[in-house]
């Protein structure tokens, strides 16, 4: 079937069995890597992506429920030379081993700090509960996830002066 | 005893007529007689309700009990479930503070720690059990049936004994838990005097001399501390168990408690074997896993020797009955097509060529977000449940269905459990109704559900609490996966 | 190897080897090229016999000896240096720039670096046993300086200026009078095409600009912003999707499918069977999928029970038949004194990468690339080679990254699959990608082990004797030979799997570690080895040392506790080794172990050891939180200090401790293979569960010693060994009881503890 995606704010149009989970239409069709296959099962959080603000495991999501609605990849969040807060929060921290979990945890991490710049240890540890990491970079990328949240503040920070 | 005062002022405001003129000698004059009478009810209730305070004792030391004593305690413990009421998720176990929403408010659960300030530190055994046997704590106050002493009264003194010495050798935590939440006039403890004349009928358990010892010994567990009945028999207004539909299922924390009774949904019936292994287990292969509230059971009745889970089994097979003709045939039918994979088989409608599945608006979301788990080869408990065994997919009301699509089952951190992701944030409330409204045409023999988008709806809403706990047990997962009970409404 | 200080060499030269001895050295130019790209491996000539020994050289340039095979400079100045060895998330590129950069003068991002690829790197075997920097780096760094002082003599001889006036700086030869001469200006075909020295004139500590430097990783910008990373992310043009039907169990053998209904399903291109191998290939991946779930439940197996019992791995392990190495034997076995005599048990574990096994290949006119995460590119191509019966010559291996694999995982035997699926599917990409269950159940685990201990302690408060058994298999199934790649052993003309060689070696195997690096008179290691392996093993980060550094510091722990002194103190008593008492003090000193235990359910723990007995050192004290009611326990701290020899990156080796001591913590509470008589069953995150976030610690402190001038030492898996035993330490200390069975379940927890 012929499916319309608004993916990081471009559309697609793609044929696509409706069958077929999000995870491999990001990949094979639109040619994106960050998205990864780690269990096709739900259980690690390497294929985490947002739909419409909230964190999605796009392994097991139906890619024909995604017509109409807003899906972000990590590619989404900023380019190599112009990373986005996570992505320079990240490279910052030097938060990665092998680095194949990490674009997951900032799908996660991206949600859960939209919603609250300022999250507490306990609130990242809970909204990262479904991504594994077997290099243990825990540590680092709850560094990575505070400074983001930082760097998030300092940004908008401005603004919020002009408006107030 | 103010608030008791200040129900019977507001009974005797109520008796002015209004708007009518009034001779003020007689209303004088009758409100003398109607205040005498208040106060002539008023004593012969408090007479009957009043419970006097049981003296505090000072610090008892932890090793003056018996270590067979303690470890009696802790099986008994693990039967009735305390910590999982007691203790907040992540927090210091038997703690309390932990919110059980009920319909007539937020009740806290109260910290059960031998701290002597917060917790049942000064408590004597005595007061420990009356509180079991009366539902009073050691100050003579009534307890809220969210306890429920209406089942533990059942508990003979010597398990009460085993009880005390295990809580009293736990750690104590200094905790106070917050002040319940619950609107007049159910913040007045006095009318549980009234609730208990209705509803408690005190233990302790009197034995069946019918019934084998077996049989005896699991309808003490299970109608005791067990308190199988507090979720699945269900409420009447008063919020008591109606006797009259023993095990008929109720509901617990959000969840249906099914019928554990004639009327059991399940697709396989249950016996005493399938039974005895689920609650040793927490899944059985004909059956799925534990889930719910009933993860935390069958968590901590690991602890229990086998021949006390057989014993349950025994019980609830009984209560159960023989399936009769039609279940049994059926039974039969589903075990063939296990065991020749056949339900795998035909049930993998892997794309949207094949005939059929392609014209329901579920069966791409089927395929594409379940069958990898519930068709593949992968066994129980970690492989997916086929659904014409399922429960939730046959059960009259699809409450857990959608709790479970919804929220999935959070894996446990550090052992073994099922998981499963959730799709909340995935399917709207019309494609939920889709898959769910297929799984049923494809899974079940009984009638589709109704309004199944309004009631997901609801269910996301926050309206009501569903708590949402790995398939392990007693796990203390993160509070925030199930729906929050509407608390990030209430801060905008 | 040595290390000659540039200064010192200059005023006196060291070890009678002169300035003039090197000129001479690299005036004998040899013309051709060591490895010319996309030509694999030729076979090295074998020198002739009347030849004398030659020289050992530092690192792998001892295999790889021409300069050239290490560092090319073209005339623009590119330089580009090749390695062997591969990136696994270690951080290895960018330390390997980091050195070529020094030496050269450069700065690390003028470095290309190529990883192994059999067309074009030199053969530095596996990259594996946390010998990166100490091979591959050691080589680098000094063919980095040769080629440095090659371009210095160079630019002498075409100035005809003394070369003692000039320098390197910035990709040119600078004379003292200002001029300069780029090095691509310098270099010409035959100026590299030389044979390396064994010493050469590295740069002094105090000279180092780029190596010590906790520097970037350049590898992290690409992976945090959705570049292609992994071989997983490789798309070829025309690329097909396939997926491999693994059979239910190790025994299990393929009676009959019906692939019929299968091919005729969307997309699919080919089923091929091939004995027990059995697979499918699709134009698109989920199309892919779809046919291997279908594939699976058409096939039907013949399966047997031969796995041993779960819950007594100790009665499989001890009923070997197999040899008995001695490890070490020093004075009499006799053990006097107060004794601590235990048994420790290892379980099964897996690798466990997020990322399952994946691969790449194309067979193009008889010419097949394989686009690989292999530890080792030139033993997996032999492999593939004699399993397709193909010339070596027509095989090339190219390592791509992959997930994180701590060790032999799916790898090769993805590699296998994609190279056996594209003989049968010619002229178009083939990439096989793992599923998870794929993954868990047919990686080769780490080996179950058992110890046993019986030392004792004197009067004086020093240990007496040590008496120490271990059973193990041995720790590698790696490629060579066919026989270890699952496809060619389920292929209708089997290969039969290799029968591994036992022996005892320097690095240790299942025995590393064994012997504990404490000073006292008597002792005995002996190794018995179970040569049955019921279960597929090979490498897993650390091998042995994980169970043994886990018994040897448990037993430490115990011995102190019997000798009535302090752990660290105790440690401090038998250890002589000045590097191995810095770290013990330093993580001793950095976590505060002088204030005591802490307060309530927590306890501490220390533990030590130096890596295979030669590599890193590390102490980590660690504090160990117990949730009684649950028996569920947490590392709430850690501190750790390594000293790694001359630390290149610092940065790096924090990384990389720190996530040895999360992944061994993860391993010693929480993981163990399962498998009933015929199945594996721990075959998901399900069943096979690892550390999440809640259970992470709050703090994971490292502390690197820099020991300036010193080789580099093995660092990825030093802390795999402490780790488990700083545990065990921590619960002991908590609860007084030890725990001897790996993992530390709840359920033994509680066991342990009681109600």
């Amino acid at each position: 079937m012929a499916i319309s995606l608004n993916v990081n704010g471009e559309t697609h149009e793609i044929d696509v069995d409706p069958a077929t989970p999000l995870l491999y239409v990001l990949r094979n069709d639109l040619e994106l890597n960050a998205a990864k296959f780690g269990c096709g099962l739900g259980q690690c959080g390497a294929c985490t992506v947002v739909v419409d603000g909230e964190a999605v495991l796009s392994c097991v999501t139906p890619v024909s429920l995604m017509e109409g609605r807003e899906i972000t990849t990590v590619e989404g969040l900023g380019t190599i030379e112009e990373p986005g807060p996570l992505q320079a929060a990240f490279m910052e921290m030097q938060a990665a081993q092998c680095g194949y979990c990490i674009p997951g945890m900032m799908m996660s991490a991206h949600v859960l700090l939209r919603k609250n710049a300022e999250p507490s240890d306990r609130e990242i540890r809970d909204a990262l509960m479904t991504n594994l990491c077997r290099c243990g970079t825990h540590m680092r990328i709850l560094a990575a996830i505070r400074r983001a949240g930082e760097l998030m503040q300092q940004a908008s920070a401005p603004t919020e002066r002009r408006a107030g | 005893m103010g608030g008791g005062t200040a129900i019977w002022a507001n009974a005797g405001s109520a008796l002015i007529p209004k708007g009518e003129e009034v001779d003020p000698v007689r209303f004088i004059r009758f409100l003398a007689v109607v205040l005498i009478l208040i106060l002539i009810v008023a004593a012969g209730l408090f007479a009957i309700a009043w419970r006097g305070e049981i003296e505090p004792v000072a610090a008892v030391d932890p090793s003056s009990f018996n270590e067979d004593l303690v470890a009696q305690g802790a099986q008994l413990a693990a039967v009735g479930n305390c910590i999982a009421c007691h203790t907040v998720p992540g927090q210091p176990a038997f703690a309390g503070g932990l919110a059980i929403p009920t319909p007539f408010g937020t009740i806290y659960s109260t910290n059960i720690t031998p701290d002597p300030e917060s917790g049942i530190g000064n408590w004597s055994e005595e007061a420990f059990q009356r509180a079991m046997r009366e539902g009073v704590d050691r100050q003579g106050r009534y307890l809220y049936p969210a306890f429920p002493y209406d089942h533990f009264t059942l508990v003979t003194d010597e398990d009460n004994r085993a009880l005390y010495a295990f809580l009293m050798t736990r750690e104590p935590v200094r905790s106070t838990p917050p002040q319940n939440d619950l609107p007049f006039p159910f913040n007045m403890r006095m009318i549980l005097a009234g609730w208990n004349l209705l509803f408690l009928d005190k233990g302790p358990f009197q034995p069946d001399t019918a019934q084998s010892e077996e049989w005896n010994r699991g309808a003490y567990l299970a109608e005791g501390l067990g308190h199988c009945g507090a979720c699945h028999t269900p409420r009447n207004r008063f919020g008591a168990v109606d006797s009259d539909r023993h095990f008929a299922g109720g509901e617990a924390e959000g969840w249906q408690a099914y019928a554990i009774n004639a009327t059991s949904p399940a697709p396989i019936p249950w016996d005493a074997d399938s039974l005895a292994f689920y609650l040793r287990n927490g899944w059985h292969e004909w059956h799925g896993v534990s889930r719910g509230p009933m993860a935390e059971v069958t968590g901590n009745l690991g602890l229990l020797p086998d021949r006390d889970i057989a014993a349950i089994a025994t019980y609830v097979a009984s209560v159960m009955g023989e399936p009769d003709q039609t279940r049994r045939e059926r039974a039969e039918q589903l075990k063939a097509e296990i065991s020749q994979g056949q339900t795998a088989v035909q049930a993998a409608p892997a794309t949207d060529t094949q005939a059929g599945d392609a014209q329901h608006p579920g069966a791409a979301i089927y395929a594409s977000a379940c069958a990898g788990c519930h068709n593949g080869s992968k066994p129980l408990p970690f492989g997916g449940l086929r659904f014409s065994l399922s429960t939730a997919v046959n059960a009259p009301n699809p409450q857990n269905i959608v709790n479970v699509v919804l929220f999935g089952l959070p894996p446990s951190d550090g052992e073994a459990s099922a998981v499963m992701p959730a799709f909340a944030n995935v399917l709207d409330d019309q494609q939920m109704a889709d898959l769910l409204a297929y799984m049923r045409e494809r899974y079940s023999e009984a009638p589709a559900w109704e309004d199944v988008a309004d009631l997901v709806a609801r269910t996301r809403s926050g309206q009501y609490k569903v708590a949402v706990r790995p398939a392990d047990g007693i796990e203390r997962g993160p509070e925030n996966v199930g729906a929050s009970g509407g608390a990030e409404d209430a801060e905008d | 190897m040595t290390i000659i200080p540039k200064d010192e060499f200059n005023t006196q030269g060291r070890n009678g080897i002169t300035r003039r001895r090197v000129l001479v050295g690299t005036g004998a130019l040899i013309v051709s090229f060591a490895i010319a790209p996309h030509v694999s491996a030729q076979p090295q000539p074998a020198p002739p016999a009347a030849a004398p020994e030659p020289p050992q050289l530092p690192g792998s340039l001892n295999d790889a000896r021409r300069l050239d095979s290490w560092i090319r400079i073209d005339a623009e100045g590119e330089i580009t240096v090749f390695t062997g060895k591969v990136e696994l998330g270690q951080g290895i590129k960018t330390a390997l720039r980091q050195v070529a950069a020094e030496e050269l003068e450069v700065e690390p991002g003028e470095i290309n670096l190529v990883t192994a690829d059999t067309g074009r790197t030199p053969d530095e075997g596996f990259t594996a046993g946390s010998q990166s920097m100490q091979n591959s780096g050691t080589a680098i760094r000094n063919a980095a300086a040769q080629v440095r002082e090659i371009l210095i003599t160079e630019a002498a001889r075409r100035w005809n200026v003394p070369r003692e006036t000039l320098r390197a700086e910035a990709k040119s030869i600078v004379a003292q009078d200002g001029r300069t001469i780029g090095y691509g200006e310098l270099v010409t075909d035959q100026l590299l095409a030389v044979e390396a020295q064994p010493e050469s004139l590295l740069k002094s500590p105090d000279k180092l600009r780029v190596m010590g430097q906790s520097l970037p990783r350049v590898d992290i910008p690409g992976k945090v912003t959705g570049g292609v990373a992994y071989v997983q992310d490789l798309r070829l043009e025309g690329m097909l999707h396939a997926r491999v039907v693994r059979p239910p169990s190790p025994s299990a053998q393929l009676q009959e499918v019906d692939t019929a209904a299968v091919e005729q399903m969307p997309g699919v291109v080919s089923v091929i069977r091939d004995g027990s191998f059995l697979a499918v290939v699709a134009e698109g991946e989920f199309q892919a999928i779809s046919a291997m779930r279908a594939l699976q439940q058409a096939a039907r197996w013949t399966e047997q029970p031969v796995l041993p019992d779960q819950n007594n791995l100790q009665a499989f392990l001890e009923a070997t038949k197999g040899d008995i190495g001695t490890v070490a034997e020093e004075g009499s076995p006799e053990v006097t004194g107060k004794i601590f005599e235990a048994t420790f048990r290892r379980p099964y574990q897996i690798h466990g990468s997020i990322g399952p096994s994946c691969a790449v290949a194309h067979m193009d006119n008889g010419q097949l690339t394989v686009w690989s995460h292999t530890q080792g590119v030139y033993p997996d191509q032999e492999a593939i080679a004699e399993m397709l019966g193909m010339d070596i010559a027509q095989v090339r291996v190219i390592h791509m990254e992959g997930s994180g694999c701590y060790g032999h995982n799916g790898a090769d035997d993805a590699a296998a699959d994609a190279a056996l699926i594209a003989s049968a599917v010619p002229g178009r990409p083939i990439r096989v990608q793992w599923m998870r269950e794929d993954e868990h159940a047919w990686e080769p685990f780490g080996p179950a082990m058992l110890t046993k201990i019986r030392a004792g302690v004197g009067d004086d408060g020093r240990i007496t004797g040590w008496n120490y058994e271990l059973w193990s298999n041995l720790h590698s199934s790696r490629p060579g030979g066919a026989g270890n790649l699952l496809a060619a052993r389920h292929r209708a003309q089997a290969f039969a799997v290799p029968a591994p060689r036992f022996n005892i070696s320097q690095s240790g195997n299942g025995d590393r570690n064994a012997n504990p690096l404490y000073v006292f008179p008597n002792r005995r290691v002996l190794w018995h080895y179970v040569p049955e392996t019921p279960l597929r093993v090979s490498a897993l980060r650390a091998l042995g040392a994980y169970a043994n550094v886990f018994s040897i510091e448990s037993t430490m722990d115990e011995l102190a506790l019997l000798a009535g002194t302090d752990p660290v103190e105790f440690r401090l008593r038998h250890l002589e080794d000045p590097r191995a008492r810095a770290v013990v003090e330093r993580a001793a000193e950095e976590f505060g172990w002088s204030s005591g235990a802490p307060k309530g359910d927590r306890g501490r723990g220390f533990a030590f050891a130096r890596y295979k007995n030669h590599a890193a050192y590390l102490a980590v004290a660690l504090e160990l939180e117990l949730e009684r009611e649950t028996g569920r326990t947490r590392v709430s701290r850690a501190v750790a200090a390594i000293d790694s020899g001359e630390a290149v990156n610092p940065d790096g080796i924090r990384n990389q401790t720190q996530g040895g001591i999360i992944q061994a913590t993860s391993w010693t509470l929480f993981e163990q293979v399962t498998f009933d008589n015929t199945r594996v069953t721990s075959t998901d995150w399900s069943s096979y569960p690892i550390l999440r976030f809640p259970s992470a610690p709050d703090s994971v402190e490292v502390h690197v010693i820099d020991s300036p001038g010193q080789p580099f030492l093995g660092t990825g898996e030093a802390a795999q060994g402490p780790t488990p035993a700083a545990i065990g330490n921590a619960f002991r200390q908590l609860t007084g009881v030890r725990l001897y069975d790996l993992p530390f379940t709840r359920e033994r927890v509680k066991q342990a503890i009681g109600v």
